[in-house]
């Protein structure tokens, strides 16, 4: 190859995503307020009792958070597909898979991190007590990596369809069920004074795998989109 | 450059077109012509290492690993909407590899440096065109795989890619180009391989 670094067309990559994210920020911030308008939602649906909404609020905001970052994930690869740009990053020799990885880690400084920041004041929202609140949010912050990196072979599976939204959700969702046990398993535990430090250890081992499996069969899924 | 033996796609168990096999060496530029649907992008697309052929094989003469020395502009022209024409254009190099010339001069050569910092979704469908051609600035990218390059550009965009062509081809490079109707290089040598038929006319 003509002397290009795969360091600096990955880091032009994620320059170009995030600049495209800022550029369509208001698009971008839908998952946030999407999230927002779910929680506030339960307090007038499953009554104003600060001890139920304490109860229930690992679960609700855990949830909320599945929901909104599947909303954000058919749009990770969709542009990049239906312009022509992936054919072009998968012949411009540089490995897929660690673009696929790129695109991920973009979608989820723009899509993920927002709700992991945002979770703190859900907390205090939903009456979760302080120490169930902090391991919220560590949870998510483990968390919402793994969900970007499991969606992104969702994304890349459905990229060719039209309507892949809601097939990408049925794809998805089973794959999300462990996580979810386990993190709102972690925050009533920390809720409960009861240790949690294995329940975290189990969503960090997840992370690991994710981080090292999902590029690799999300890239595989966009090589099968492509034909 | 470039060796393809007896290649062909099947779609759903019917072949796009006839087996095709060539030879294509330095300087060399090929001309792939047929009807509508006689399957010259499905080719390109091939000889780009996007679609796998169900039979026969394709060789690069300086394939090292996996790599392939090519640039290919197709039907999709891969410009980001958001981004400005001189961001497209260096994001392009980040990936293909810089040019020889510094930027503002690609986008004065392609006829954009009026439009250089406007977003890419004002352009014409023309301009587009233009702004996709910046790919051919790339340099060490020996083969070519131009896919209708002539589509929607004007007579001074078709004469500054026939120049950029010329440059290429005498330079040692060489370019495999699909057209159809009386959209042509000017005043080249080339060879053509009409699909349907599949054989190579000298």
């Amino acid at each position: 190859m003509s002397g290009v670094q795969s360091t600096g067309a990955l880091r032009a990559l994620l320059k170009r995503d995030l600049l495209l994210a800022y550029r369509r920020r208001s698009e971008m911030a839908q998952p946030v307020i999407f999230l927002l308008v779910v929680v506030s939602l339960f307090p007038l649906g499953v009554g104003p009792s600060p001890q139920l909404l304490g109860t229930i609020a690992p679960g609700v905001i855990w949830i909320a958070a599945l929901l909104a970052t599947v909303l954000s994930l058919d749009s990770l690869f969709r542009s990049d597909f239906e312009d022509g740009s992936i054919e072009q990053f998968l012949l411009s020799g540089h490995p897929l898979t660690l673009i696929a990885l790129i695109k991920t880690a973009a979608h989820w400084l723009t899509a993920g991190l927002p709700l992991v920041l945002l979770s703190p004041l859900l907390a205090v929202w939903m009456n979760l007590p302080a120490e169930g609140a902090r391991v919220l949010v560590l949870t998510l912050a483990i968390g919402t990596p793994v969900l970007s990196l499991i969606g992104a072979i969702g994304g890349a599976l459905t990229v060719s369809l039209k309507r892949g939204g809601q097939l990408l959700s049925l794809l998805v969702f089973p794959l999300y069920v462990p996580l979810l046990i386990i993190a709102t398993n972690a925050v009533s535990a920390a809720t409960a004074g009861l240790p949690f430090a294995g329940q975290l250890g189990l969503m960090l081992a997840g992370l690991v795998g994710a981080l090292t499996l999902a590029p690799f069969a999300a890239s595989a899924a966009l090589k099968l989109s492509l034909e | 450059m470039l060796s393809v033996r007896d290649i062909s796609l099947e779609r759903y168990f019917v072949p796009v077109f006839e087996p095709v096999g060539f030879d294509l060496s330095a300087g060399e530029l090929l001309l792939v012509t047929g009807a509508n649907g006689s399957g010259k992008t499905t080719l390109v697309r091939l000889l780009a290492g996007v679609l796998r052929p169900s039979h026969g094989s394709i060789k690069y003469a300086d394939d090292t690993g996996g790599h392939r020395n090519l640039v290919y502009v197709g039907h999709h022209l891969a410009i980001k909407d958001d981004l400005s024409v001189l961001e497209n254009i260096r994001f392009m190099q980040a990936f293909l590899g810089p040019g020889e010339l510094p930027v503002e001069d690609i986008t004065r050569q392609l006829g954009l440096h009026r439009v250089r910092l406007q977003a890419a979704r004002t352009l014409s469908a023309g301009q587009r065109k233009r702004c996709a051609l910046a790919r051919l600035h790339t340099s060490g990218r020996s083969l070519w795989l131009l896919d209708e390059p002539y589509s929607n550009l004007d007579h001074e965009g078709m004469s500054m890619l026939d120049g950029l062509l010329r440059r290429h081809l005498d330079s040692g490079g060489a370019c495999v180009m699909t057209t159809h109707g009386s959209l042509r290089p000017d005043g080249f040598r080339f060879r053509e391989l009409v699909l349907q038929s599949g054989s190579v006319q000298p």
